[in-house]
């Protein structure tokens, strides 16, 4: 066998083991979807609707015209962020919570700097805004990191009591201090940011989509390109073996989650540059912990989220037409994704009705608790 | 064959895994009330037979006969049904649970609703008086010695009736009087009828213990013996498949300068205690300094300490004559010192990265592995990875495979690998073989005594005399927190230090 063969056969088996592996990765989340679906489906049915009629009118809603197409991108858009957001923190073995608090700083200080900054060019002006929002957030993700690294404290509680901070005090300043004064009005809503701050749409696209597709580029890249991410993915699967070969492993916890709020705020920041127009509370409610949902139905890998927010957001972007075409409560969407959360992270189910094992079956065995 | 009383019988199993065949055609018997050994070195497939015949592995082809009718086993719940049990390498007890607690688990004795732990504490009281096996029923798990704890296990096999029973690498966990203690009751058991399969790669123990030796090489049978028809020497052939060199060749060691000096070093541990007591030696460039000791004594703390993984109370650790800053690992790696960590899964490897990330695991960041703005080379790091794999001969399926899918042995190679190819001054390697085979720890030692010969201090922690004795210029013997005494190796006997082990003082000089 010559050279040239012999290549290409180990370029062929190494193909079909990239393909098996991608294969590995994507049967559980795809499984998990059509089995939520088809849940769903059952369920509208029970409850009297025919799950075609709304199913379809869920597609028209979300796919089926360049506006709606357009809606769904908008609505995965801030999911594309916090999903990033969760998967980031995920690849240092950090879990969190606070994606949703991170996110309404970084969508106040946007809108802040939307409205404040004056005179400054279009460009510009969308630049210095959106990086206040992911300061902001990247500020707020870094108190639990400081708290773990220093004290120990688990970030799953943090980031969880930290989301509430983060409401009551963005509760607070824009319906105090920033409270929009324009025309009497009584909402509690930050005055609207400036045409220069606006981010736009080419078409029905929306800008901040592309930007949203970049930057998970630019996370995939970190993670499995420089050793910035070599050492975040280390200490995520062994703090011991991280410090064993000289990294800092507190120095990395307070860096991952310095990036995962940053990436949760830019999620806020686009926001309200390109879709609110300003802050007002509720507006943003539940896009961070949409992405904990995201992060897992795309295995935590940047590539991942991205399919995973388009679909969550044309459900979220087809809810209303399904209700009115099809007559069905839009609630029936949250319960689906609901049933997608759980069948993800229940994935031994899965695996049982596909019948794919653990890939490493040494776990089974392994799992004594003298290995730890 | 079926005159013979067989409790359990294998034919012509065969386990295939992607692109391994861990079990190729293989076949066994195991009479009633013998002990039979499975003999093999690491990676030669006898862990992956018995997790076949215990069911957490479904063979390819072959069968299973259990008093001479074919039974299938589909899950480790059959197997229990066919009283086959099962010790694991690394216990499955919930340490914070009682011994009862732990016993009954997933077979638990109920009143009603509730739990009869009562009635549960006799039976196991009863079991294990009738068996020889003392344990205290009502100690928690976590606070009871290793030993102990494998007596646990044996007892949860045989609370569910286990008649045939599978011990993997039984003693890998054991001090050589705790290992005495196992093979007196693995013998009390035959007597009472119970069946054992004893899985090693430990020579010694298997031509004292067993009844009949079974040996696995690349997943295949290689041959059937018993004590009194060989000895270690023909055994060790026999799994490697060539003569092994049981000793260790070296010639006398010739010390330069101090590169690693230690002076009056304490370390509290976790409950204020002083784990190590005002330590001090040092060790000269081209000299092996062991360090043996009972396992518990200090060492590990002692090893932390000095290669950054732990703060100390008080004292200092002098590399090339510069004080070294505390808990700065990296410090380390950047002026010359290797160190292979005595547990190996948790400091040595990162086990779902691929073996050319572990190579590189402390110098990921340098060149050529990382270039301009953090970025990292994965050609070079692959590189390197090949051509490591091949100097250190790691048996790999390549560089892209899982650390976690290598065996023990091939795991400690990459370790081995990593740490001896870099520029090293003081080399500190603790409990460097343990669990290894016997062609693996040959290969270990050699690249140790190569290390010092080259000139670097090297030193050595370990458990097990026999390597200390095999591999140390100098040997320093821990007690309690403390050196005892520190000897030259042409003077130290088996016996002698045995006893300072055990806590005998020297007798003033």
């Amino acid at each position: 066998m010559n050279d040239q063969s012999k290549n290409n056969e180990e370029n062929a088996r190494s193909f079909s083991s990239w393909l098996g592996a991608l294969w590995r990765a994507v049967a559980v989340p795809l499984a998990a979807v059509l089995l939520a679906i088809l849940i769903g489906a059952i369920l509208l049915a029970i409850s009297g609707a025919n799950p075609f009629r709304a199913y379809a009118a869920l597609i028209e809603g979300s796919f089926g015209s360049m506006k709606a197409f357009g809606r769904t991108l908008a609505k995965a858009t801030p999911l594309i962020f916090s999903g990033l957001s969760v998967a980031f923190a995920f690849k240092a073995g950090l879990f969190n919570i606070g994606a949703q608090g991170q996110l309404l700083f970084g969508a106040l200080a946007s809108a802040v700097a939307g409205f404040m900054l004056k005179g400054l060019p279009p460009f510009l002006h969308v630049t210095v805004a959106v990086l206040a929002g992911a300061i902001a957030g990247a500020l707020f993700g870094a108190i639990p990191g400081v708290l773990k690294a220093y004290t120990g404290a688990s970030e799953v509680i943090t980031t969880i009591m930290l989301n509430y901070v983060a409401i009551n005090i963005t509760d607070y300043i824009a319906d105090g201090p920033l409270k929009d004064s324009a025309g009497g009005n009584i909402v509690a809503r930050t005055p609207e940011i400036l045409d220069s701050a606006r981010i736009p749409s080419i078409g029905e696209i929306p800008v901040g989509f592309f930007l949203a597709i970049i930057v998970s580029i630019i996370v995939w890249f970190t993670l499995w390109r420089t050793t910035t991410g070599f050492e975040i993915r280390t200490v995520g699967l062994s703090p011991h073996a991280a410090k064993y070969a000289g990294m800092r492993v507190a120095f990395t916890v307070i860096l991952t989650m310095i990036i995962s709020g940053f990436l949760a705020g830019m999620g806020g920041s686009i926001e309200s540059l390109g879709i609110v127009g300003r802050y007002q509370p509720g507006f943003n409610t539940g896009l961070g912990f949409d992405g904990i949902t995201i992060a897992l139905l795309g295995k935590t890998h940047p590539f991942g989220i991205i399919p995973a927010a388009i679909l969550i957001g044309a459900m979220k972007a087809g809810a209303s037409t399904m209700q009115f075409n099809a007559g069905v409560a839009k609630e029936i969407t949250d319960v689906i994704q609901a049933l997608m959360l759980f069948f993800v992270t229940a994935d031994l189910i899965i695996r049982k009705l596909l019948r794919t094992r653990e890939e490493d079956g040494e776990k089974i065995i392994l799992s004594g608790w003298g290995q730890q | 064959m079926t005159e013979e009383n067989l409790a359990l019988e294998i034919r012509h199993v065969t386990k295939r895994f992607p692109g391994v065949l861990a079990n190729d055609d293989v076949s066994f018997t195991l009479r009633k009330g013998e002990i039979h050994a499975l003999l093999g070195e690491n990676g030669a497939g006898k862990t992956t037979l018995m997790n076949v015949v215990y069911g957490l592995y479904t063979q390819d082809e072959g069968e299973f006969l259990i008093d001479n009718n074919v039974v299938e086993i589909n899950g480790p719940s059959d197997a229990i049904n066919y009283g086959i049990g099962m010790v694991h390498q690394h216990f499955m007890l919930v340490p914070v649970f009682s011994v009862t607690e732990n016993m009954i688990l997933g077979s638990e004795v109920t009143k009603g609703t509730s739990l009869d732990l009562r009635r549960a504490r006799r039976e196991i009281l009863e079991i294990s008086e009738a068996h020889g096996l003392e344990v205290d029923p009502d100690a928690i798990v976590e606070n009871i010695p290793v030993g102990v704890q494998q007596r646990v296990e044996i007892l949860k096999a045989l609370y569910r009736k286990a008649n045939i029973l599978v011990l993997d690498e039984p003693t890998a966990v054991l001090t050589p009087q705790e290992a005495e203690d196992l093979f007196r009751v693995m013998r009390a058991l035959t007597e009472k009828g119970v069946s054992i399969i004893f899985i090693t790669h430990k020579l010694k123990e298997v031509l004292n213990v067993a009844d009949r030796i079974t040996v696995m090489r690349r997943g295949k049978v290689v041959g059937h013996t018993s004590p009194h028809e060989t000895d270690q020497k023909g055994l060790a052939a026999m799994m490697v498949g060539r003569e092994v060199l049981l000793e260790v060749k070296k010639a006398p060691a010739k010390p330069g300068d101090v590169v690693l000096e230690v002076a009056n070093l304490t370390i509290e541990g976790e409950r204020g205690l002083e784990v190590v007591k005002d330590i001090s030696f040092e060790v000269r460039a081209g000299e092996i300094l062991g360090i043996a000791g009972v396992q518990g004594n200090g060492q590990t703390e002692l090893v932390e300490a000095i290669t950054g993984l732990r703060s100390i109370d008080a004292g200092e650790i002098v590399l090339m004559g510069k004080k070294v800053p505390f808990e700065n690992p990296r410090y380390l790696v950047e002026n010359g010192m290797g160190h292979v960590p005595e547990d190996r899964h948790k400091h040595g490897l990162v086990l779902p990265y691929n073996l050319a990330d572990n190579f590189v695991l402390c110098t990921y960041y340098q060149k050529p592995f990382a270039g301009q703005m953090l970025m990292r080379n994965h050609q070079a790091v692959f590189e390197n990875a090949v051509g490591l794999i091949k100097r250190f001969d790691v048996r790999a399926p390549g560089a892209d495979v899982p650390a976690s899918t290598l065996s023990g042995g091939n795991q400690q190679k990459v370790i081995v690998g990593r740490e001896f190819s870099r520029p090293l001054k003081v080399l500190v390697a603790n409990q460097p073989t343990r669990g290894l085979d016997v062609g693996s720890i040959e290969y270990i030692h050699k690249e140790i005594v190569k290390m010092r010969d080259e000139g670097v201090g090297v030193v050595v922690i370990s458990a097990e005399i026999d390597e200390i004795l095999s591999l140390a210029d100098r040997i320093a013997i821990m007690y309690r927190g403390k050196i005892v005494t520190t000897v030259d190796a042409k003077d130290a006997t088996r016996e002698q230090l045995g006893l300072w082990m055990a806590g005998v003082q020297p007798e003033a000089a």
